[in-house]
């Protein structure tokens, strides 16, 4: 029997970054078939070949065995290929049958088609137990049962292969549990499942057929019953470059940061941080390692009084931080600062710089009452002074602070955020993606200045989806999944398969 | 290598200048459409406001209380926030200066009422956008609809004030005559050039904002607050800058500046508070704050401008009935419509001529990946 | 409160409302549909001084309200190229168009009629009301009598229409296909792109809709209000509308209790002037024109009901991919 889907040889690049390799694999019809991998694996960018979003650079795609050059998701849809999509494509406050019928109404009196659509969305509700009324408004229903509702757009459009990316990201346990019984349904009736995902537990439980993906290449395809989370753990991580940094010898001081069951939920009630506890000494470096949207954005956000915690105490050098009592965090992120709290922020375009700003300026963003006179005037002497001297030290290309930060390359924008946070001498400083979008031979120096300020004395607490990065830097590591901490480890006993399986969502045991 | 964004030089004077002809050369076909010569009429009108010294000084005059309401709408747009709500501000500063004025006018010397007068002037300008900040700020209820509300509020309630402080027996609606305490200095005094005119030192007063203003919004800390905030609401909240209070503090400072504006016109020319004084400047000020790009050359330039505008307006219609003052109301919505909302429409065909002029341009494309 | 005549009350209130009808429902489906719409006040100054003009001319009420629709919806073509095509500042649009209208309008009407900006009365080119058969017959029955002969019967076309137009709004919104689209890409354009629904063409359908309607509010002005136009003669109904559109939650049949309650104020208010209230006396014909400036401050400040906007409204559409 011909595979439901095969790709051969997709190669797609994207500037200088090479998202997808020369990659070959099949996925066997009735199937449910997973796709793992960590951030920039390829993984999404495969899947958006397959539903039309973007055109392979070279290569083909096979739909049961017949090459199909798929322009548009409305081609996909038309091939039986059904897409549900992280961030639902939902209107919310309109009914499931709304939703549904969008786009094909059949006629431009609603009323006409209601009927038939209503019977065979309940028809297709009953048949997989998706278990949703077609006449709910969607934003009455939970994120679980709204997922179904996007599952029931595919089946509805007579989607044959079904691609869920990240499907449980927003699920609770029984959630998931009611999902996979549902993909276990569609199997039965003949339906192909891609799975994407991160989380190993479900490949084991799930899935039949596991391609391990990794920087744009499969680097693994097995039977799912032939292989073990820690094989796959271990191919999803690979083995990282050894590198060496000069670093003091590890000899952490007082204590400088003590977080104590720190809970976070949303508007609607998900839990974006749960319990979580740890604590941070002068002269360390500890890394949180995870695959981004696991909580680690808010957990920094949170420490850097950008955002307020829904519960839980956070004690900076003995003293409370100042979270109570507030309606919203307006204006908290200077009296942090003030406490000697510094934030590289993982965003840098949208949270760190302002892009029309020149370098100068930016150079005291965040610290601008630090720097102005007693009639609220800048200093500019002083502050150009500074600036030479930060853009030297920390060789900031081009040597312009008239030139708009926007015009610099993400390295250099990132070297010019750490040197103003550096200069402001923190005992605390918070780092997200510290290396994001930053070219090698940045990477390397940003690395060095990080160790050089851990031996000074600082704590640095960063976030990194990069596993050599963690590696390089940390004293101790973090791993968190799901909004939790599920373990913390310290450097030596850094091994790739115990910490892929942390990240995969697997506690220590 | 091919650029993808324009050089500061082109957004900064190419587009604004290209916006500004289109304006003009729809206006010019509106005017031949109405069976006038367009170059006729811009020669009466340069000749009237510029060339004459007398209606040189009505330009200057004009001018004076444009600045101020220039600048009221530009403070608030580099925040991010559109106040509408000029005219209405500055009507009601008017009010607050009147009643400086009829208190103290007779107990004060000049050099000790006119700064009271100015005072009442901003306070007053600045109450009146208070409403609109705070709950723009506080409840997300948006700026521009209900500063727009309170224009037509100061109509109904100066209307009432204005009735209210007509002395007996006099027909004119409008307060009694100030004192001349009150009177603000006419330039002509020591600038005899400028002939007849009601120029007053409120011009010397407008240069003195916008050199406060520049220096407030480009080199104090709080100005730098206010310009993230415009630029970038997110990065603001990372910086530190307490939104909220940015957004009202910047209202209030709004508001007093165009109350200010009433000072030239109550003080140096009617010297009594009268129906419906700012006769559209406050629209004038939205107009010249997005033609004047916020900047203080740009904001006196278009000034001076809109002054000519005016004063050249004045004559044209008395000279050709079928252009009436009310044109350049018209032509003041097409400078909006050009250099505010359409302010990128040439910006495609400019870059096309730059990569042209370019050498050695390589036509290749490359999509960049969101991680 | 004898003064207070009821029944000329309810009268004057069905007959103030359709200009805040027409334009709270042409604001509907623009904003309904994406797009802020803050020029309705300058397209129905255009229409009502079109409309006037054209009925001048021709002594036809109908041509004119047509020569309204005309204009209406040029300018709003204008609004939809830079706020859909251009992707420009929808806010700025509108006060462009409003400011521009206004001193247009006047011009115009001073270049053909020469009468100080205002368009000729009208006269026998207005509307006529329409009389239901059977109102002589009925007139001296108490109340049903005046209910059939002056409240549903008696009033002009257009304030017919006005009025049945809104189960027709309500019908397109909620059970037709273009307003399910049109519901989308209010909410959620980038969940309408991936249904293969164009936003674009949506919102440029939405905004002709918007021309047309508003064009009604200008046309009643002039054509049968008042008879002639007169420089910014809608004042401030374009913004009123934008208000009753904030106190109707976008609801079509909540809007438009919003604009009889603005009608209402509206008739009160000619009837307070003059009058002796218990504790305040006789209240200034000033402070009452600001009530429904007021209300509209009151309701925009969310103090009346909690109101939720289209969730896309205002943000131009950018495809994500």
């Amino acid at each position: 029997m011909q595979p439901a889907v095969e790709f051969r040889n997709i190669s797609k690049a994207f500037g200088a970054v090479q998202a997808n390799a020369d990659v070959s694999f099949s996925i066997a019809r009735g199937s449910i078939h997973g796709v793992i991998g960590e951030n920039g694996a390829g993984k999404s960018t495969l899947m958006s070949i397959l539903y039309g979003y973007y055109n392979a650079d070279s290569g083909q795609v096979l739909i049961d065995g017949r090459p199909q050059d798929i322009r548009t998701s409305h081609e996909a849809i038309a091939l039986g290929i059904g897409m549900v999509h992280q961030h639902f494509m939902l209107v919310e406050n309109m009914t499931v049958l709304d939703n549904v019928m969008l786009g094909n109404e059949g006629g431009f009196k609603l009323a006409g088609q209601r009927g038939a659509v209503e019977a065979k969305l309940r028809e297709i509700c009953d048949r997989y137990r998706l278990e949703v009324d077609p006449l709910a408004t969607v934003h009455d229903l939970s994120v679980g049962a709204q997922q179904r509702v996007e599952i029931l757009k595919q089946i509805y459009r007579s989607a044959n292969i079904l691609i869920l990316d990240e499907p449980t990201a927003v699920l609770t346990a029984q959630e998931t549990a009611s999902l996979f019984e549902i993909l276990r349904l569609f199997k039965e009736q003949g339906k192909t499942i891609i799975l994407i995902t991160h989380k190993l537990q479900e490949i084991m439980e799930i899935t039949d057929e596991v391609t391990v993906m990794r920087a744009g290449r499969v680097v693994g395809a097995v039977q799912t019953r032939d292989t073990s989370k820690e094989q796959l753990a271990n191919m999803m991580v690979g083995r990282p470059i050894q590198s060496e940094l000069p670093r003091a010898p590890y000899k952490p001081g007082a204590e400088v940061l003590k977080v104590s069951n720190l809970q976070l939920q949303d508007a609607n009630g998900v839990k974006l941080l749960a319990d979580i506890d740890f604590t941070l000494r002068a002269g360390e470096v500890v890394a949180i390692a995870g695959v981004s949207g696991n909580g680690q954005s808010e957990l920094l956000e949170i420490l850097s009084g950008m955002r307020l915690p829904s519960a839980g105490n956070v004690a900076f050098l003995g003293q409370a931080l100042p979270y109570a009592g507030r309606a919203n965090a307006d204006g908290l992120p200077a009296d942090f600062r003030r406490l000697g709290i510094g934030h590289v922020p993982e965003d840098r375009l949208r949270d760190g710089v302002i892009k029309d700003f020149s370098v100068m300026h930016n150079t005291v963003f965040g610290y601008q009452d630090h720097v102005k006179n007693r009639w609220g005037l800048f200093d500019f002497k002083r502050i150009a002074q500074r600036c030479a001297h930060l853009m030297q030290a920390f060789d900031v290309r081009p040597n312009n602070p008239d030139l708009r930060i926007g015009l610099l390359s993400g390295g250099n924008q990132q070297k010019v955020v750490i040197a103003r946070e550096v200069a402001a001498k923190p005992k605390l400083m918070l780092i997200g993606q510290p290396t994001r979008g930053v070219d090698i031979g940045t990477i390397e120096s940003i690395h060095r200045q990080l160790l050089r300020l851990r031996d000074e004395g600082v704590a640095i607490l960063l976030s990194s989806v990069e596993l050599e990065e963690v590696r390089a830097l940390a004293d101790r590591i973090i791993v968190m999944s799901g909004g939790r901490i599920t373990g913390i480890l310290p450097v030596d006993e850094f091994d790739t398969t115990r910490i892929g399986l942390l990240m995969g969502g697997l506690h220590k045991s | 290598m091919k650029k993808t964004e324009l050089p500061r030089w082109a957004t900064g004077f190419v587009l604004p200048i290209l916006n500004l002809l289109s304006a003009l050369i729809v206006a010019g076909l509106v005017i031949h459409l109405l069976g006038e010569s367009p170059t006729d009429s811009l020669r009466i009108l340069v000749d009237s406001a510029i060339l004459d010294p007398e209606g040189l000084g009505y330009t200057l005059f004009y001018a004076s209380t444009f600045i101020f309401a220039g600048l009221a709408v530009s403070i608030a747009m580099q925040a991010g926030l559109f106040n509408i709500g000029a005219e209405g501000q500055m009507y009601v500063g008017g009010l607050g200066l009147t009643l400086a004025v009829l208190t103290f006018d007779a107990s004060l010397p000049a050099w000790l009422m006119i700064p009271a007068a100015m005072v009442g002037a901003a306070l007053f300008g600045a109450l009146w956008s208070f409403i609109p900040g705070y709950l723009q700020a506080k409840r997300g209820s948006h700026v521009v609809v209900t500063t727009i509300m309170f224009n037509f509020i100061a109509a109904s309630l100066m209307n009432y004030a204005i009735l209210k402080l007509i002395p007996e027996g006099q027909q004119n609606p409008a307060s009694r005559v100030f004192a001349e305490s009150a009177a603000l200095p006419l330039l002509n005094k020591w600038l005899p050039v400028f002939g007849d005119t009601p120029l007053n030192i409120s011009l010397l007063l407008a240069v003195a904002a916008l050199v406060i203003y520049g220096a407030a919004v480009w080199r104090s800390s709080w100005g730098y607050k206010l310009r993230a905030t415009g630029l970038n609401p997110h990065a603001a909240h990372y910086a530190g800058v307490k939104i909220s209070r940015t957004i009202i503090v910047t209202m209030l400072v709004s508001g007093a500046l165009a109350g200010l504006g009433a000072v030239n016109s109550v003080m140096g020319s009617t010297h009594y508070l009268s129906l419906n004084f700012p006769a559209g400047a406050g629209f004038v000020g939205i107009a010249i704050a997005l033609m004047g790009r916020q900047h203080p050359v740009g904001i006196f330039l278009s000034s001076v401008l809109f002054g000519a505008l005016i004063q050249g307006g004045f004559d044209l219609s008395l000279e050709k009935p079928n252009i009436p003052q009310e044109t350049f109301v018209f032509i003041q919505g097409l400078i909006i419509l050009f250099c505010g909302a359409m302010e990128n429409f040439y910006a495609p065909v400019v870059m096309k001529l730059l990569n042209l002029a370019r050498p050695g341009t390589r036509t290749g494309t490359s999509t960049t990946k969101e991680a | 409160m004898e003064d207070f005549h009821i029944a000329s009350i309810i009268v004057s209130t069905i007959r103030n409302a359709p200009v805040l009808m027409f334009a709270a429902m042409a604001g509907l489906f623009a904003e309904r549909s994406g797009v802020v719409d803050i020029g309705l006040e300058g397209k129905i100054l255009a229409s009502a001084f079109a409309s006037a003009s054209v009925a001048y001319a021709t002594q036809n009420p109908w041509l004119g309200i047509l020569a309204g629709i005309g204009v209406s919806v040029a300018l709003v073509m204008v609004q939809a190229f830079v706020s859909i095509t251009q992707k420009g500042n929808q806010l700025v649009c509108g006060i462009a168009i409003n400011i521009a209208m206004s001193g247009l309008t006047f011009v115009l009407a001073q270049f053909f009629f020469h009468e100080g900006g205002r368009t000729p009365d009208l006269r026998e080119a207005r509307l006529f009301d329409i009389v239901l058969p059977g109102t002589a017959a009925m007139d001296n029955i108490p109340f049903i009598g005046w209910l059939y002969g002056h409240v549903i019967g008696g009033q002009s076309a257009l304030v017919y229409l006005a009025f049945l137009l809104v189960p027709v709004v309500h019908w397109v919104i909620y059970h037709s296909r273009f307003g399910l689209r049109l519901r989308a890409c209010g909410e959620n354009p980038h969940a309408a792109d991936a249904a293969g629904v164009s936003v674009e063409r949506t919102r440029y359908l939405a905004m002709l809709v918007t021309g047309v309607l508003c064009s009604f509010s200008g046309a009643y002005l002039a054509i049968v209000q008042s008879g002639f136009f007169l420089r910014d003669m809608s004042a401030g109904a374009g913004y009123l509308a934008l208000a009753t559109l904030v106190f109707g939650n976008w609801r079509p049949l909540h809007t438009v209790l919003g604009c009889l309650m603005f009608g209402l104020f509206g008739a009160i208010q000619i009837q307070l002037e003059g009058v002796d209230l218990p504790v305040v006396g006789q209240v200034s014909g000033s402070l009452i024109q600001m009530i429904p400036y007021v209300v509209t401050v009151i309701v925009l400040a969310g103090f009346m009901a909690k109101s939720v906007a289209p969730k896309a409204v205002g943000k131009p559409f950018v495809k994500s991919r």
